[in-house]
């Protein structure tokens, strides 16, 4: 294994410190590119649904990589890279559409749905003239084609032979918690998109922060919507880098917060329209909460009956967007769709609770460029990566770091 | 066409959109009907005919909500907009009520000065008489791009 970046060394302290230069330096960002997103990683490509039938095909992206992911005639789903194999082109224009085929403007390069080429205009030449040499084997420079792997309506993709099938890359316990929430046909209720001004790995890091979430966001806590006193844990992968948090809906009627002068724990803020927090227990268990994360970029959110997938699209070393589809369940009834969409109040860049982890990562890529070879601590909970069976804890945060340092060799 | 109308409309949305860029915002409830709804999406939802709102509201007590919390509950870094809104178009009134459809633009600036164009769309509006005068029945910001630069705190 070959150290990443020249000169770059982890501090002695381990995954107890995060040294500030993984957020500013360009050389690590560019070779994150191939020994993650292009690497032996499974990717959230896009939602089964997204390809509601047959000839349907959607962009996605492995990294900055385009990704074009196809439902051929027979139901099949492929993905492969969105580049013609002539020179270079994107392949498909739009964000999504229907075709039997797939054909390069440039210079009308045909493709199947499985990323194929299956025609060259002109390639014997016309009138005996001109064409390409019968040896010729355009066909060998192909976009490169991902394996693609679904699990209960997710769409992964990996470029890599060597990433170890779905199940054993995510673990059974990540898989159990993936189904769970998974428990019908996706109905898509929408989406949007949050540029954030920072790296990619600060919002990762975010959503594996058990601990941040009731303190910086004053309306998990005031509405013990989400309390760190609240029964729950943390799961995360053998490799670090998957992980599930999750809590018990139950109201916790503890002063724990409101005691220590928490700024989150707000006693005189109460909602005139309470109604944005009814709820349904519709998974049967009491867990009212569960945030899960699979490297590098793709989490799932439960929040209450507000459920949502979340894209991670690093667009360069200070810049990632953030994909968010929210969805329901062909099954809901039209009282449930309603709460879920008055529920989605909560999430992306308006979300009450959302909105938040916008400002929090764009403050940490700012006060990062010139502390490139400061550390930041990562010891709540000590200085491991195991599950724990409460969320004071950033075990998850260190898990990111382990899978993040096995990748590329640091 | 009621010329008059016309003008109250226009001079509702002018109101609206000055409330908001002048940080007067505990009185962005009042431009609605006590069940006035505001849902902010986007062109993209829209078209595909998705029901998912950034923001979505359907009453004056969870815009009231919304606006104690910005001030009380939520962080984010000071920011300010500047709204420039288009001609309005005014269809004639049916039932008591108008529609209205205007284009808007909005800047955001940071506290720091930072400037950027945040938001473009479209208002897709219904207004009715009130005791007091014209409220909006309904606001519909569609937003012309699905992406949002950091966060959505201020309604548009």
């Amino acid at each position: 294994m070959t150290i990443a970046a020249a000169n770059r060394q982890w501090p002695a302290q381990g995954l107890a410190r995060v040294p500030y230069w993984v957020y500013s330096d360009r050389e690590l960002y560019a070779q994150e590119q191939e020994r993650i997103f292009r690497g032996t990683t499974w990717n959230f490509l896009c939602l089964e649904a997204e390809l509601p039938g047959p000839d349907t095909y959607c962009r996605s992206t492995l990294g900055e990589m385009p990704v074009v992911v196809a439902r051929d005639a027979g139901g099949t789903i492929h993905a492969f890279e969105n580049r013609c194999a002539h020179r270079g082109s994107l392949l498909c224009l739009h964000e999504r559409g229907e075709a039997k085929e797939i054909v390069c403007i440039y210079h009308n390069w045909t493709y199947d749905l499985a990323g194929n080429l299956t025609g060259v205009a002109f390639r014997r030449g016309l009138g005996g003239k001109g064409g390409m040499p019968k040896d010729a084997t355009p066909e060998a420079h192909g976009p490169r084609k991902l394996r693609v792997e679904t699990l209960a309506g997710l769409v992964f993709g990996t470029l890599s032979a060597d990433t170890p099938p779905l199940a054993d890359y995510l673990g059974a316990e990540i898989v159990t918690r993936i189904r769970r929430v998974m428990r019908a046909p996706v109905k898509l209720l929408g989406g949007y998109s949050q540029v954030l001004p920072n790296n990619w790995k600060l919002y990762m890091e975010n959503v594996k922060d058990s601990y941040h979430a009731s303190l910086l966001h004053a309306f998990f806590t005031t509405f013990r919507l989400n309390r760190l006193s609240q029964k729950g844990g943390v799961i995360i992968s053998e490799a670090g880098g998957n992980h599930t948090t999750y809590s018990m809906a139950a109201d916790v009627a503890g002063k724990e917060y409101e005691q220590a002068g928490m700024r989150s724990a707000q006693d005189d803020f109460h909602l005139e329209a309470p109604e944005l927090l009814t709820t349904v227990d519709e998974y049967g268990d009491g867990v009212g909460l569960q945030i899960l994360g699979v490297f590098p970029g793709f989490v799932l959110q439960q929040i209450r009956n507000s459920l949502a997938v979340r894209r991670v699209v690093p667009q360069g070393l200070e810049k990632t967007e953030l994909v968010w589809t929210c969805f329901g369940f062909v099954t809901d009834d039209e009282a449930l769709t309603e709460l879920r969409l008055r529920q989605a109040n909560l999430i992306g860049p308006a979300g009450y609770i959302s909105m938040e982890d916008g400002a929090a990562t764009g403050f940490v890529q700012r006060s990062a460029r010139a502390a490139a070879d400061e550390l930041s601590v990562v010891e709540m909970g000590g200085h491991g990566t195991a599950s724990e069976d409460n969320r004071v804890t950033e075990a998850a945060v260190r898990g990111f770091w382990k899978d993040y340092r096995g990748h590329m060799g640091l | 066409m009621n010329i008059e109308l016309h003008f109250q409309v226009q001079d509702l949305n002018a109101r609206y959109v000055h409330a908001i860029d002048d940080d007067r915002l505990e009185q962005w409830p009042d431009f609605f009907t006590d069940d006035g709804r505001y849902h902010i999406t986007t062109a993209e939802n829209v078209a595909r005919g998705l029901p998912l709102s950034l923001m979505s509201t359907t009453s004056r007590a969870m815009m009231r909500d919304r606006i104690n919390s910005l001030r009380n509950a939520n962080v984010y870094e000071s920011q300010r907009y500047r709204h420039v809104v288009g001609a309005m178009l005014i269809e004639p009134a049916e039932n008591g009520i108008v529609r209205a459809v205007s284009n808007f633009l909005v800047a955001r600036i940071m506290h720091t000065g930072e400037t950027i164009l945040f938001a473009t769309g479209r208002y897709e509006d219904r207004v009715a008489m009130a005791d007091s005068g014209l409220r909006f029945i309904e606001k519909i910001v569609i937003l012309d791009s699905r992406q949002i630069d950091t966060l959505l705190a201020i309604p548009l």
